[in-house]
């Protein structure tokens, strides 16, 4: 099939080729990866196949970058390759990259055969930049599995784990009402509209005697919205985030938290800043409510967590309500500034998740909280970059996360959500209560002195090596493997989240291409 | 030289500190202060009072937010950057005569928390003031929380309080300056701009201006801390080591205040009218509240700590007379209450050093008999911050209260009772720990040379603005008017602008 697609690549008379190309890096690549997974060789395995799934992601990241600016749609109109997909699938590529290198060492790569694991996580990035893409609701849909049934299995690669196992099943069920949700909304949009396309959405939406308040359209806004709610995490329909996040593997997780979250905010903006921007009175006020609720039960849920990555899980939930806020106002000042903000939450949680996996590796506590405690004085390489990655969550000066709040509430002001600006910044004043105390458990505290561990807290046992239950503090301290590929991750991330908070102009370029790129919005 | 170079000038040094290591750094860093110091009187040197915004450098840092990399001097905040750059001297030079645990660090933070007060007050972009505002409290919540007085989990738990409470208001203050230039562009229909000057002449609607200023008094009170926000004083004060709480102290609670200058008079001149007999009343309510605590209290740090609370209720009066003596007393009262309070301290240091290093008064006593310089210099300070007359205080406070009773006439009553209850806590404590039977757990030795290099500089200071109070004065009576200007011009107003003092310079 690949040998098919290059011959093509070289004749290829109508099909725009170049602007598919990306993606075709990306099935090239999984489809390779797939197949060298069975060799036998250990090399072969550990080391080619990821090193083939970075080459694959790089190589559309190349694609991606130099695709910039040409604005066009691919595949009779089902796909655009317009600036604001092109941005997002950057975000979505670089978290893919971060992944890849997260997982390098991870037991969950190794107990799936390494081929599939990065396979998966392949199909699972098209997946993704086939929905940010879609114009059309046949392709929305298409890429909506595409990226969530990868990531099923992907959540229950850890085997040996009940955790891994459980969170793979709870998102298959969870996520299956969602899909089944959206794709009930696609199908009421469809039947009140008479158009797949989203364009043609619009043009119903919009036009004289148009369907605006028409029942059947806002059933199929309610319930598409629900759908993607699913994988947005925005509350109430954040259920399985927590439990999710923290079962799974950590850099499945990452890459959850992450991608998931923008390529649904990808898809967000273009169904409702594009195809039902003419009921723009109708769900605004609807996602408002949805974006004050979500903030809420975010910022309340990740109080009392003890467990890091549950903590992350719910400060996803509350970001994903800032992010729903550029959606809200419907303005290409609320596309920008939903743009930046993706771009920045790919640096910081990166940076934090990173600092997780690390960690996890090393400490009989896993993600628990007190497995932090003194890192500070003893690991200040990781230490930093969680340190930086909170102050930037919870929007600090001089940290990117301060920038990217700042313009969501550029454009909150800017369209006439005021009110919701304040909600955003209540939010921001209840979530320093948890983010602070990670900084606090950092720096102003010591390391726990560890005494008997639940066997069920020692990763080492299903590796064959001794447990450590019972070891003292020494034996926590003898450690670790060396894992300098977790560390750059983490360390560029941060720069990342620095670099941006006292130069954003780069960025903000770059998310004006994307506003731009969504025409017929104020 | 721009003040691009004296802002950075602490972090640069603290940056080289932490590669130094351990050993050098405290030097470093201290260096790094008196070079700050050094360019801060060269600014002063050069200053032409009465000329406006001076030494600007405006660079647009966010082009497609309108927000510039904009710093000036002018009349208001010239005193205030030497005053600072000269504090974090003194409190970088006494932190050396102690040792500190992971040393390059703590001074690393001393010097990114000199550079951010100092960003903040020759800020002259909203946004930019609100980011240094902000970040200022950073280094703090570090300082306190590694380094702070107390066990672990009091100090964590005071830490975090103080910095939940000043971000909040930071927080509140931030959607407040955005919707400021969102709305000024669109009421006016021009371009988003953030520069001070610029959202002073595009003057927003009423109903506007009331609720952003609400959210900005929120961030400025907290910070101070005025009477009904003050619920993180006691626990944060107590957690933080000494020369951080000085400059805490001494400086940031300045920060808060200058804001009230520097943004909410001038930019929302008519709120500030609408609102000037609540702030008023919490002023009132912080001079009293603030002096009664300071009168209960035993732990010798917090009676300087509720003392502050007084002051800086004095300070807030003087703002909200709103009119010029009132503003000029303000900016002297803060020049002076960050110069006493430093020294004030520092003396608690060495008193809790003699007494065995606890800060309770009961735990003191009788110092003076062995130590006459100590107790001298402590008297010199004390007498001062009671506003003894002769000192510039006592300047300061007089014109707050004359400003004030052109204002609002009963106020004027109740808050000279402050003054007297000053002197009530202040000699208290003096003779608490000066005088009375040398308490037995107390080693009452004269004060060490280190210590006095570090304070002596100070009390020259306050001698020699006793004697000159106008060095601030002068510099700031122009943007003094200015600052007032706009409110001035209010209708409320009116009986004022009858006053000698009027001004017709400013702002329409």
């Amino acid at each position: 099939m690949t040998a098919a697609l290059v011959t093509a690549a070289v004749k290829g008379p109508h099909i725009d080729w170049v602007g598919l190309s990306p993606f075709m890096t990306l099935i090239g690549g999984a489809v390779v990866v797939l197949l060298l997974g069975l060799f036998s060789s250990r090399f072969v395995r550990t080391e080619l196949v990821p090193a083939l799934a970075l080459v694959a992601i790089g190589g559309a990241i190349g694609l991606a970058i130099g695709l910039l600016g040409r604005n066009t749609s691919i595949i009779s109109g089902a796909l655009a390759i317009d600036d604001l997909a092109l941005v997002i699938d950057l975000v979505l590529l670089v978290t893919g990259i971060a992944a890849v290198l997260l997982s390098l060492r991870s037991r969950a790569a190794e107990e799936a055969g390494h081929g599939e694991f990065y396979a998966l996580l392949l199909f699972s990035l098209l997946g993704m930049m086939v929905l940010v893409s879609s114009q059309n609701l046949v392709t929305l849909f298409l890429g909506f599995e595409l990226l969530s049934i990868p990531l099923y299995v992907m959540c229950a690669t850890e085997m040996h784990r009940e955790g891994s196992l459980e969170a793979g099943l709870k998102y298959l069920v969870v996520g299956s009402v969602g899909s089944a949700t959206l794709l009930y909304g696609l199908a009421l949009l469809y039947g009140a509209t008479g158009s797949t396309d989203l364009s043609g959405i619009a043009r119903a939406v919009n036009g004289a005697g148009g369907v605006k308040d028409d029942a059947l359209l806002l059933t199929g806004i309610a319930m598409t919205t629900v759908g993607l709610a699913f994988k947005a995490s925005v509350a109430p329909f954040h259920q399985w985030t927590p439990d999710v996040y923290e079962g799974a593997p950590t850099p499945v997780t990452a890459f959850m938290a992450v991608a998931t979250k923008a390529a649904a905010f990808g898809v967000l903006l273009r169904l409702f800043d594009v195809a039902l921007i003419g009921a723009h009175h109708d769900w605004a006020p609807a996602l408002a409510a949805l974006a004050t609720i979500t903030i809420i039960v975010g910022n309340v849920g990740a109080l009392g967590q003890t467990s890091l990555k549950r903590m992350l899980g719910y400060s996803g939930v509350a970001q994903a309500g800032y992010l729903l806020c550029g959606v809200i106002v419907g303005t290409q000042l609320g596309i920008k500034a939903t743009v930046f903000y993706l771009v920045v939450y790919l640096a910081m949680n990166i940076a934090a998740f990173a600092t997780i996996v690390a960690r996890e590796r090393e400490t009989p506590l896993g993600d628990d909280l007190e497995g932090f405690a003194g890192l500070g004085r003893r690991r200040p390489q990781l230490a930093i970059p969680l340190t930086v990655a909170m102050l930037g969550l919870a929007g600090i000066p001089a940290t990117a996360g301060f920038i990217g709040k700042f313009y969501l509430i550029d454009a909150l002001v800017d369209g006439g959500y005021a009110w919701l600006a304040i909600v955003l910044v209540l939010g921001s004043m209840i979530s320093l209560g948890y983010y602070l105390r990670v900084v606090a458990t950092l720096w102003m505290r010591e390391e726990p002195v560890v005494t008997a561990v639940p066997p069920s807290l020692v990763p080492a046992a299903a590796e064959g090596k001794p447990l450590m239950a019972g070891g003292s503090q020494e034996a926590d301290r003898v450690e670790p493997r060396a894992q300098p590929e977790v560390l750059v991750v983490a360390w560029v991330c941060t720069a990342a989240v620095i670099v941006l908070g006292i130069i954003p102009s780069p960025l903000f370029r770059l998310a004006g291409e994307a506003g731009k790129a969504l025409v017929g919005l104020r | 030289m721009t003040l691009s170079i004296l802002i950075w000038l602490p972090l640069a040094f603290g940056l080289i500190g932490l590669f130094a290591g351990a050993k050098a750094a405290p030097k470093v860093v201290a260096l790094g202060s008196l070079a700050a110091l050094g360019v801060a009187i060269s600014f002063v040197v050069r200053f032409k009072t009465g000329h406006g915004l001076q030494f600007v450098t405006d660079r647009s840092w966010i082009s497609q937010l309108g927000i510039h990399y904009k710093l000036g001097l002018d009349g208001l905040n010239v005193v205030l950057v030497l005053l600072t750059t000269f504090l974090f001297a003194v409190a970088a030079i006494g932190a050396n005569l102690r040792e500190w645990d992971r040393p390059a660090q703590f001074y690393l933070w001393l010097a990114i928390a000199e550079s951010a007060v100092l960003g903040a007050f020759v800020a002259q972009d909203l946004i930019l003031f609100v980011a240094f505002f902000d970040l200022m409290l950073i280094p703090f919540y570090f300082m306190a929380g590694m380094w702070g007085s107390g066990d672990r989990e009091t100090r964590v738990r005071g830490t975090t309080k103080l910095v939940i409470y000043t971000l909040v208001g930071s927080l509140l203050m931030l959607a407040a300056a955005i919707a400021t230039g969102v709305l000024a562009s669109s009421q006016h229909g021009t371009h988003i701009t953030f520069a001070i000057s610029d959202l002073q002449r595009l003057k927003l609607s009423t109903g506007s201006q009331e609720w952003i200023f609400l959210c900005f008094a929120a961030a400025f009170l907290v910070k101070m801390p005025a009477f009904p926000l003050h619920g993180w004083l006691a626990d944060g004060y107590r957690a933080m080591p000494l020369p951080a709480l000085a400059v805490f102290s001494g400086v940031l609670s300045k920060v808060a205040a200058y804001g009230f200058l520097r943004i909410v008079l001038p930019v929302f001149p008519d709120a500030s009218v609408h609102f000037q007999t609540l702030l008023l009343l919490i002023a009132l309510c912080s001079i009293l509240y603030g002096s009664v605590m300071a009168f209960a209290q035993t732990n010798a740090r917090l009676v300087v700590a509720y003392s502050s609370v007084a002051q800086l209720g004095f300070i807030t009066l003087g703002i909200f007379a709103l009119n010029e003596q009132g503003v000029q007393g303000a900016l002297l009262q803060m020049v002076n209450h960050a110069l006493v309070t430093v020294p004030l301290f520092f003396i608690v240091g060495l008193l809790a050093a003699r007494a065995g290093g606890s800060e309770d008064l009961r735990d003191m006593g009788g110092i003076a008999f062995r130590a006459p310089v100590l107790a001298s210099l402590f008297l010199i300070v004390a007498l001062a911050t009671l506003a003894m007359p002769g000192s510039a205080n006592f300047a300061g406070e007089f014109l707050i209260l004359f400003g004030i009773f052109r204002a609002k006439i009963v106020f004027a009553f109740v808050a000279a009772a402050g003054v007297v209850l000053a002197a009530v806590y202040m000699l208290r404590v003096f003779i608490r720990a000066m005088h009375n039977r040398v308490n037995p757990r107390v080693d009452s030795r004269e004060i060490g040379f280190g210590d006095l290099i570090a304070i002596a500089p100070v009390i020259v200071v306050i001698l020699a603005l006793a004697l000159y109070p106008q060095f601030g004065l002068k510099r700031s009576a122009s943007s003094a008017k200015e600052s007032v200007a706009a409110v001035g011009a209010h209708p409320a107003q009116v009986a004022d602008a009858a006053a000698p003092s009027t001004s017709t310079r400013g702002t329409p």
